[in-house]
């Protein structure tokens, strides 16, 4: 159960019932619709960037508890980060999921988002966690295509 | 009688641990586990008998050949075809599916015809006669769904009419367990001389089979689902069908004479094996066959509705738990979701566990959408399975209930 419980903390099982950020936005600058065909995960990102910084974030979709909470939180912490933090943070998040080595400066970076290092114990919901980041990446740099996990 | 505590011998992987938990293995309509009886079949075609088929003149070419059309007169004799011809090695249903379309229904369909399926249809039953329809012109037609899980057989008489060149129908759904009553939809296609073709990959391992009391044109199966390996199947159909269908893939083995001016194709089966077939598969699904042969049909049948009964009654009693699917007939197979919380979710927790449930759209998304949910925890029973890892299964979900809640 530990890594059970590692896995469903609180705050994600929080973010999961509440999430932040959950509507469209308008006006928006950047959108990406983000789509795992294998369990059916669908989410709508919309962000607003002024002068290559993240004003407003926010998202509508539907997924597990794990891809929820992570767009959620994603949302949450990146709003105000400008787009070459927002890109070296994706790096780092990816890395924390997978299990690849991160420094612990990097880890410091991730803040409240390193709560889904457990994520790496469970290979078949890296996915999940990965699904908002990705559709985040495809939003700046090709908006309005879908972002596939697989 | 079942005497499951004998048979979960034969199935060494069963008394495997995951996680330090004992394996309770409910993801039987995905795959079967493999009794030791499959093995040793397989172990002792590669220790005594094993070479290429048909071709050799050597002792081992001979025996393995028969060993390889022993295969395939168990197997006629098994859904009881009336003969040996009628049967085809495939790799799977799948493979089966797209030999039909290719072979029999592409060559014959015309703009304006139709192919009719029905909405439960798993998508290997649905994407090649898709693709044939797009390529030719014709409609795919689609048998609805009910609220209960049944087909609406009501709306065959509108759905069925001259043009349509095949119906295309599961015998047992993969995501909602439902048994079609597929002896209506026969009788109905064949009064306007439309050729059916059954998807028996759920309904192989869970019930006799009897092609030619069913009277369909097709039957189609994979040998993992029944015990056997991976990488074989099995197309049925009649014999005279069969004879007029055109060649499937090009290569050896399925030819009589070969010159740069032209090929003289072999005669059915043969004609739809190009290349050197799965020896190996053969053989050990006439062995998974011979096991449940010796089980007796009936017997799995009725153990696993006694199994299926006792979960289904366990199952309704979670608050907030929702079966999907409650037609009448059905087989071993219960789909469903617990409000709040997604099945992804519930899936790794059973798995924490030991509990092995498929959660997912189960390559039923036209089903999903039917019922607006993205995916159900679906359990799959097996005559291996018993009444106490039924009772893990409802443990480990009220576990998921109490982390989620």
């Amino acid at each position: 159960m530990s890594e059970l419980r590692e896995l469903y903390q609180e705050v994600i099982l929080d973010h999961n019932k509440r999430p932040r950020n959950f509507k469209e936005l308008d006006p928006h600058s950047h959108h990406a619709s983000g789509h795992n065909p294998l369990c059916g995960d669908k989410l709508e990102l919309y962000l607003l960037v002024e002068n290559d910084i993240i004003k407003d974030i926010s998202f509508i979709g539907s997924g597990c508890a794990i891809s929820t909470s992570s767009a959620s939180l994603m949302t949450e912490f990146l709003k105000g980060k400008s787009l070459s933090t927002t890109k070296a943070l994706f790096e780092h998040f990816h890395d924390l999921v997978t299990g690849t080595e991160i420094s612990a400066d990097q880890l410091e970076e991730l803040g409240k988002l390193a709560i889904f290092a457990g994520v790496q114990e469970f290979p078949a919901r890296v996915k999940c966690a990965s699904l908002s980041w990705h559709t985040l990446m495809n939003a700046l740099e090709a908006p309005e295509e879908t972002a596939q996990t697989e | 009688m079942i005497d499951v505590n004998k048979i979960r011998e034969d199935f060494p992987i069963l008394s495997t641990e995951v996680y330090g938990k004992r394996l309770v293995y409910v993801d039987n309509a995905a795959t079967t586990q493999k009794p030791k009886q499959v093995m040793d079949a397989i172990q002792d075609l590669y220790s005594t008998s094993y070479s290429n088929v048909h071709r050799g003149v050597h002792f081992l070419s001979q025996k393995s050949t028969s060993l390889f059309e022993g295969a395939r007169d168990r197997i006629a004799s098994f859904i009881n075809a009336s003969s040996s011809k009628g049967i085809v090695f495939v790799k799977g249903a799948t493979e089966a599916v797209n030999l039909v379309a290719s072979s029999y229904l592409e060559p014959i369909l015309s703009q304006g015809d139709a192919i009719l399926i029905s909405e439960m249809e798993h998508h290997s039953n649905l994407v090649p006669w898709q693709m044939v329809a797009e390529k030719k012109g014709a409609e795919l037609r689609i048998i609805p769904l009910k609220e209960n899980g049944d087909l609406d057989y009501d709306a065959l008489p509108n759905l069925l009419d001259d043009s349509v060149k095949l119906v295309a129908l599961t015998h047992m759904s993969n995501s909602l367990g439902t048994i079609n009553q597929v002896e209506k939809v026969i009788s109905s296609a064949h009064k306007l001389n439309i050729p059916v073709l059954l998807d028996g990959a759920q309904s192989i391992a869970h019930m006799a089979i009897d092609v030619q009391a069913l009277d369909c044109d097709f039957f189609v199966f994979s040998g993992h689902k029944i015990y056997a390996p991976t990488g074989i199947g099995v197309l049925y159909a009649k014999s005279k069908i069969l004879q007029g269908m055109q060649p499937y893939q090009g290569g050896g083995d399925m030819i009589l004479n070969v010159s740069f001016e032209g090929t003289e194709y072999n005669d059915i089966p043969y004609r739809f094996e190009a290349g050197t077939p799965n020896v190996e598969g053969a053989v050990g699904l006439a062995a998974a066959i011979d096991y449940v042969s010796d089980l007796g049909l009936e017997n799995i049948d009725q153990y696993e509705r006694e199994l299926t009964a006792y979960a289904y009654e366990k199952l309704t009693a979670i608050d907030g738990l929702r079966i999907i699917g409650d037609a009448p007939n059905r087989g071993s197979i219960i789909s469903f979701v617990l409000e709040g919380i997604h099945p992804h979710d519930v899936g790794t927790i059973m798995d924490m566990e030991g509990v092995a449930v498929r959660t997912g759209h189960h390559c039923t998304q036209p089903v999903m959408d039917c019922y607006h949910i993205p995916a159900t925890t679906r359990i799959s029973l097996s005559f291996y399975n018993t009444a106490e890892e039924i009772d893990i299964i409802i443990a480990a979900i009220k576990k998921v209930k109490e982390l989620m809640g």
